[in-house]
């Protein structure tokens, strides 16, 4: 029973730091779905987002306010961030050569980066308690309220995300526009609005992941993202980059990967085995675990 | 099109070159009141008297350690002012103290050492952490360069040569102290560990811990790793609570022990937290309202601001009345550093390497970290203070004597 019990408190160790992972790769997979671009900015955008919802923290906390309302100013802050560096940065290179978007992305990253060194200094910031600490227990097993609302709300996320995209004509429009923006103009479609409402909801999704990241991870700092930018690109390709459930699958796993390795394997050799999963998984299905394998139309 | 990508291109250039100068800023100036020497009279003991005498400094003022370049910087410099304002060293020469930012670079720091050592300086107080430190301690010993590292724990560096001394303990002192306090003081029989694989200092302390404890008959149920750059420690620190661990180590910086040691309360770890002089600073890293997290560990330091001591409670009152803030160990134990470099080169009694080298040898200091002399290897023998967590408070719980 005891074995098993430890079991679950893993599984669940892992599906927590699965969903952050999922959320931020929601924000990767949407915009290389649309835009075919890494937007190697999206965990800087997370880092912005986590010194927003601090900086809401403390202005709720003295208005009496529940603190976790304090996503909500901080998501359209990112959302209004992220179409800001699409207008900027992407969409004047939008037809040049994919290189040099990629570059771009990795410049506003570094801008976002060391511009927050300058604005909030290098040195880490605590973040107060956001859920509260408390457990759930049944019987001899508990689980955090923290770990149970991060899986909620990543997979509340997902599931209205799907919808959104499958079932609206804004939905329908970005796809269209993922499909072939060329012909997506054809029939009438605003190309341009239709790719800053995608990176706003990206950008929104990652204000989201960075409380529950916070929430976990007490501690804001300017190189936070880029990490966890990282890990979350690396599921997005894992399920099957573009896709949306994808995304969640390729979050999910690692996490989990990454907890039970860390658990019954070795927690030194744990970065190298979920690693060497994904090479393993990209070896069998290179367009990752979702991914349909698609000849280029010429 | 390509206007934008140039403009954005530029002002990112522009963003990175006021980052560069607004970090060194205020911290390489120098005491610009030491041109009006005047020349003491009759004294021929130095060939400097009367000049400026040039100390290089080294310290990361930027990137992820800029907290302990900082505080470190901030205590030699305190120290400098205070040595240059009662007449300096040398019989009037005033003390001009150059300090470069490194990044917690090695390839940086050996950069910055060639640059300071072009500038004809004299001695070096530096660097700061351990893996800069090794990389210019490697230098300095060829150029026989006298050099005290304030804060350098990891064994090797004083390898180097014999112009290499420190005035920090070392890891595995560290890693010795706490084993016999948790086994002498705690009586703990079983103990865990986790720490950061891809850190020398936290590795060193964990080897020496582990070893004094098998050495001591204390059991060690769970020895658990982790990179450099992971925040999760939920896996692990499952395993540790389950492990029945009466206490656990964790040696590493307090950015991350924040971060371990709520992770830690969340999972239900209830053994007693052991650390290293990493520790101090955790206050700063949680939340008023995590204090909890931490309370009751115990960890090892150079010195304690609740020593009573005038000497140390001097020193609080003025680094607090310049910069502001308490002093951390690393500012004490670099105050101790750049006065201790001031005595040996007075007691040199000129700039040659040798013998300034030869006089901090033989130092024997009463400093803010306690009472000091060097041992063969020019690391320190001195005492260590116990700190134990109070209500996000660090209280002085003893000392062990060397």
């Amino acid at each position: 029973m005891d074995a098993l019990f430890q079991f679950l408190r893993q599984l669940i160790n892992g599906l927590q730091s699965g969903s952050i992972y999922a959320l931020v790769a929601l924000g990767y997979t949407m915009v290389y779905g649309i835009v075919k671009l890494i937007n190697f900015a999206h965990g800087d955008i997370i880092m912005i987002g986590a010194y927003c919802t601090l900086f809401f923290i403390t202005l709720f906390a003295g208005a009496g306010l529940p603190v976790w309302l304090s996503v909500i100013p901080a998501m359209i802050f990112c959302a209004l961030l992220g179409m800001l560096c699409e207008r900027v940065a992407y969409r004047p290179l939008r037809h040049s050569p994919r290189i040099s978007s990629l570059i771009t992305a990795i410049g506003i990253s570094l801008l976002l980066q060391n511009g927050a060194q300058l604005i909030f200094s290098p040195n880490p910031q605590s973040v107060p308690k956001i859920f509260s600490a408390d457990a759930l227990t049944f019987g001899s097993f508990s689980i955090s309220i923290g770990a149970i609302i991060t899986i909620v709300v990543s997979l509340a996320i997902m599931a209205a995300l799907q919808a959104f995209v499958k079932g609206t004509r804004l939905g329908k429009a970005m796809r269209a526009v993922s499909e072939d923006d060329g012909a997506a103009k054809l029939v009438g479609i605003n190309v341009n609005s239709t790719i800053q409402l995608t990176f706003a909801i990206g950008s929104a999704l990652a204000a989201v992941g960075s409380m529950l990241y916070i929430s976990a991870y007490p501690q804001v700092q300017p190189t936070m993202g880029s990490l966890l930018g990282l890990k979350a690109f690396v599921a997005a390709v894992l399920g099957g980059i573009g896709i949306i459930p994808g995304a969640m699958i390729g979050g999910l796993i690692m996490g989990i990967f990454e907890s039970l390795t860390k658990a019954y394997i070795s927690s030194q050799l744990s970065d190298a085995v979920v690693f060497g999963i994904l090479i393993i998984v990209l070896l069998v299905k290179p367009s990752g675990i979702l991914g349909k394998n698609t000849k280029e139309k010429v | 099109m390509k206007k934008f990508f140039a403009i954005c291109m530029a002002a990112m250039m522009a963003f990175g070159a006021v980052g560069c100068s607004s970090s060194t800023e205020g911290t390489t100036e120098t005491n610009e009141s030491t041109e009006t020497t005047e020349s003491t009279e009759g004294e021929e003991t130095s060939e400097a008297t009367g000049e400026e005498i040039l100390i290089g400094g080294l310290a990361p003022l930027t990137g992820s350690v800029a907290v302990y370049g900082t505080a470190a910087v901030n205590g030699a410099k305190l120290a400098f002012d205070e040595i240059n304002a009662n007449g300096g060293i040398l019989g009037g020469s005033q003390i001009k103290f150059e300090v470069l930012d490194e990044k917690g670079d090695a390839t940086e720091a050996v950069n910055a050492y060639n640059k300071l050592s072009s500038m004809d300086m004299v001695a070096l107080i530096g660097d700061v952490t351990s893996k800069p430190t090794a990389a210019v301690a490697e230098m300095a010993a060829s150029e026989n360069m006298p050099m005290i590292t304030p804060t350098g724990t990891s064994a090797d560096i004083t390898t180097y040569g014999p112009n290499v001394f420190r005035v920090c303990f070392l890891d595995p002192t560290q890693g010795k102290t706490m084993a016999d306090f948790a086994s002498e003081t705690l009586g703990a029989t079983k103990v865990a560990v986790i720490h950061n694989t891809s850190d020398d200092y936290s590795d060193g302390i964990a080897t020496a811990f582990k070893e004094e404890a098998a050495a001591l008959g204390m059991e060690v149920v769970a020895d658990e790793g982790y990179g450099n750059d992971d925040v999760d420690f939920r896996a692990q620190l499952t395993t540790i609570a389950q492990s029945g661990a009466e206490v656990l180590l964790i040696p590493d910086y307090y950015g991350k022990i924040a971060l371990i040691s709520s992770q830690a309360k969340e999972v239900g770890v209830t053994a007693t937290l052991l650390g290293g002089d990493g520790w101090d600073g955790v206050a700063t890293a949680l939340d008023e309202s995590s204090y909890d997290v931490v309370e009751g560990a115990y960890f090892c330091n150079h010195y304690s601001t609740m020593d009573e001591s005038e000497k140390v409670q001097n020193f609080i009152a003025s680094y607090k009345e310049t910069y502001n803030e308490e002093p951390s160990a690393f500012a004490a134990l670099a105050y101790d550093a750049a006065y201790i470099m001031a005595n040996a080169i007075d007691a040199a009694g000129s700039t040659d390497k040798q013998a300034i080298v030869d006089a901090i040898a033989a130092t024997d200091y009463e400093g803010i970290t306690g009472h000091m002399t060097f041992d063969e290897n020019g690391d320190p023998v001195k005492t260590i203070s116990i700190i134990q967590m109070k209500d996000g408070a660090y209280t002085l719980y003893g000392t062990v004597e060397p």
